[in-house]
């Protein structure tokens, strides 16, 4: 998991300010296509200078939500709003927006100076404006050297960077981007990342981005969406969605977690335990919302925050009342180099997944296969979802 | 052990390479033998002279022998009087530039009906576009000239669109379409329709609508965008249908002879009456011959656009 957000901890946080109004609204929008709904009267606000990710699987819904954006499809139901104005019947060459395509859409009969300076034709500026800010969007994603050529001349990484030229040369206030960096390989994309959150913030552009890839969503955005089968499942910042998923799809869809069925033995204030049998023992979560006893729970715990230990009194495990433990044999390690992930079987049969960081370097390993175990945690570490 | 497996793989891919020779080579066998070598006749036929025997040519070469001198010689005689005819006979140069102008309109005629013919059919449900391009096919079902003789039947004078214009009161009396450069244009453009749909309608589906949508959203109005993205876009598709009409349509013969007028002019019938009405093969060879050359601009224009498309790397 890409854990580190390299967004600066001073930022603004517009959405946890009543007084700000958002720039742009969608009210209780719902899609159809025949039977099938696509978007499920999704309400959102998004504000200026957001980098706001749409995520979720294939088929959730995203995509179509940004083509409303853009004006490629008309809502069924709801009202969309971008910068206060109703979007419904303004067709796409009237709106605001500009959008980077997947495919990138590039014009191939165009060369890369061509397919830049289109949008500022169509608006009638004049040709020696036009050239000098097509040279400038070309010196900022550094392809001043390949304005002569045609995009089948270009590699995977230029053409996407010929793409954002061409649609942030018209300087919209809101940009529009459909899997921006699907199409490149694992060192370009991350690299592309950092170069995309410095553009957006350079030019203070709203960015929504639809993706499917979480560590994506998670790196650039200020807040995410996540969305399954057309309706948004939570909205929150890349921290909220990962620390305290509201609901079991969030909570599996983003990283890798541990769940734990059980039933509500006792809350107190904000704490809570959870006697699950699959665990093999009670769970004490603290700032957890308060479900009444009885009810059936799942405490989520993401693999990180489970500690490993062959010896049975590990340190740093709570009370000795047996919450919060439990043991297991180690069946399964993978060794990623900075990290290992353990798969532990806990006696219920329960397969628990737990990662450590590889601290000192070492051939051999002090935890290896078929050891018993002691997997601990602190209350912080669970959450509590209700079904 | 190595060696032998060496030889084993160079002998393979020496039959590999003798494989696709052949497979090369055949069909060119089969030009060679049914295109070249016919034309190549025609070619020699149209430097003969015209001789009242079976067949009407003189031959080319002759073996003389004078007996009383005891020598023998090779005569070759070529004679280039027929290209000089075509140059110096009006009906000759009348007739090309005729012919030129027909299939131009024709073409022309062609591109306006089959364009938006093609970009519909592109731009409908997937599900439909087989059916339709079925329809577009259909008429060869049946033999060409069952259809010719059937607009005989729809444009003669008390034919179907004469009586139909008599009926609705536009004409006061029937309307002679039959026989004249109209019906001509009106067969022809029937005939090559499909010719033109074909190779339009590959390259307008294959277009990615994702251009038309990343024009619209740069703020380009859809008939801006026709014009800056899928018309130059067509453009090999306009090139290909345009010649698939315009090369067979210089030399029809069919549609012209039996939709056309007395004074419809065009080559192919002009052939046809050197041929077989005066029986002179060697003029009637050059005519054909300089048919060839007229069409081989087109040709060469197609072949360039091809070549260059090829380049952009579709």
């Amino acid at each position: 998991m890409a854990g580190q957000p390299i967004r600066k901890p001073t930022r603004l946080e517009p959405w946890q300010d009543a007084g700000q109004t958002p720039y742009v609204r969608i009210e209780k929008v719902t899609k159809t296509f025949g039977d099938f709904v696509a978007v499920d009267e999704v309400s959102l606000s998004i504000y200026r200078n957001e980098f706001f990710a749409l995520l979720g699987g294939s088929g959730s819904g995203k995509t179509t939500l940004l083509r409303m954006l853009a004006g490629f499809e008309q809502p069924t139901e709801g009202k969309i709003f971008i910068d206060g104005v109703d979007m419904a019947g303004i067709p796409p060459y009237e709106r605001p927006v500009n959008m980077m395509f997947q495919s990138y859409a590039l014009f191939p009969h165009m060369t890369v100076e061509q397919n830049v300076a289109f949008g500022l034709k169509q608006d009638g500026v004049a040709k020696a404006e036009i050239r000098d800010r097509v040279a400038e969007m070309l010196g900022m994603v550094q392809l001043s050297a390949f304005g002569k050529r045609r995009p089948h001349q270009l590699s995977g990484g230029q053409r996407q960077r010929v793409a954002l030229a061409r649609s942030l040369v018209k300087r919209p206030k809101l940009l529009l981007l459909d899997e921006p960096l699907g199409a490149l390989d694992k060192k370009l994309r991350e690299r592309t990342q950092f170069e995309l959150v410095n553009i957006q913030e350079k030019l203070g552009v709203t960015f929504i981005v639809v993706t499917h890839d979480q560590e994506e969503a998670m790196t650039m955005s200020s807040r995410i969406a996540v969305m399954n089968h057309g309706v948004i499942a939570q909205v929150g910042t890349p921290t909220e969605i990962y620390e305290y998923p509201h609901n079991r799809f969030v909570a599996e869809f983003i990283g890798s977690i541990n769940m734990f069925d059980g039933r509500v033995v006792s809350t107190d204030g904000d704490q809570v335990i959870v006697a699950s049998e699959e665990a093999g023992c009670e769970l004490l979560i603290a700032h957890a919302t308060p479900a009444p006893a009885g009810s059936p729970v799942s405490v989520a715990i993401r693999p990180e925050k489970i500690a490993l230990s062959k010896d049975p009194v590990a340190e740093g495990a709570p009370s000795g009342d047996g919450r919060n433990r439990t043991t297991g044999i180690v069946r399964e390690i993978a060794y990623l180099g900075d990290v290992s992930i353990y798969l532990v079987q806990l006696p219920t049969g329960k397969t628990v997944r737990v990662t450590a960081p590889n601290v000192t370097r070492r051939t051999e390993m002090p935890i290896t296969w078929e050891d018993e175990v002691t997997l601990t945690w602190r209350p912080f570490a669970g959450v509590v979802l209700t079904q | 052990m190595r060696t032998v497996v060496s030889i084993l793989v160079s002998g393979l891919s020496r039959i590999g390479l003798w494989g696709r020779g052949v497979v090369v080579a055949i069909p060119y066998l089969w030009l060679m033998l049914f295109f070249l070598v016919p034309f190549l006749i025609v070619f020699g036929i149209s430097f003969s002279e015209s001789i009242i025997a079976q067949p009407p040519y003189s031959s080319l070469v002759e073996w003389l022998t004078d007996e009383d001198a005891g020598t023998s010689k090779l005569q070759v005689l070529l004679n280039i009087s027929n290209y000089f005819r075509l140059g110096g006979d009006d009906l000759y140069i009348l007739a090309y530039l005729n012919s030129l102008r027909i299939a131009a309109v024709t073409t022309l005629l062609c591109l306006a009906i089959g364009y938006p013919m093609a970009y519909a059919i592109a731009k409908s449900e997937p599900s439909r576009r087989g059916p339709l391009m079925m329809l577009v096919i259909l008429p060869f079902w049946t033999s060409f000239l069952i259809r010719i003789y059937a607009w005989i039947g729809i444009l003669k004078g008390n034919g179907v669109i004469s009586n139909l214009l008599e009926w609705t009161g536009i004409t006061s009396g029937p309307v002679e379409i039959l026989y004249s450069d109209w019906a001509v244009y009106i067969g022809m453009t029937y005939c090559y329709l499909p010719f033109m749909v074909l190779p339009l309608y590959s390259t307008l589906e294959k277009m990615d609508p994702s251009l038309l949508e990343a024009a619209a959203d740069l703020g380009s109005r859809p008939f801006k965008s026709f014009l800056s993205i899928t018309l130059p876009l067509s453009l090999p598709g306009i090139v290909a249908g345009s010649l698939l009409v315009f090369i067979p349509a210089v030399g029809e013969f069919v549609t012209p002879e039996l939709l056309g007028g007395p004074d419809t002019l065009m080559i192919g019938r002009v052939l046809w009456n050197e041929f077989f009405a005066n029986r002179d093969w060697p003029v009637a060879s050059a005519v054909a011959i300089a048919l060839l050359l007229v069409l081989v601009v087109p040709i060469m224009i197609f072949q360039h656009v091809q070549g260059k498309q090829a380049e952009a790397g579709r």
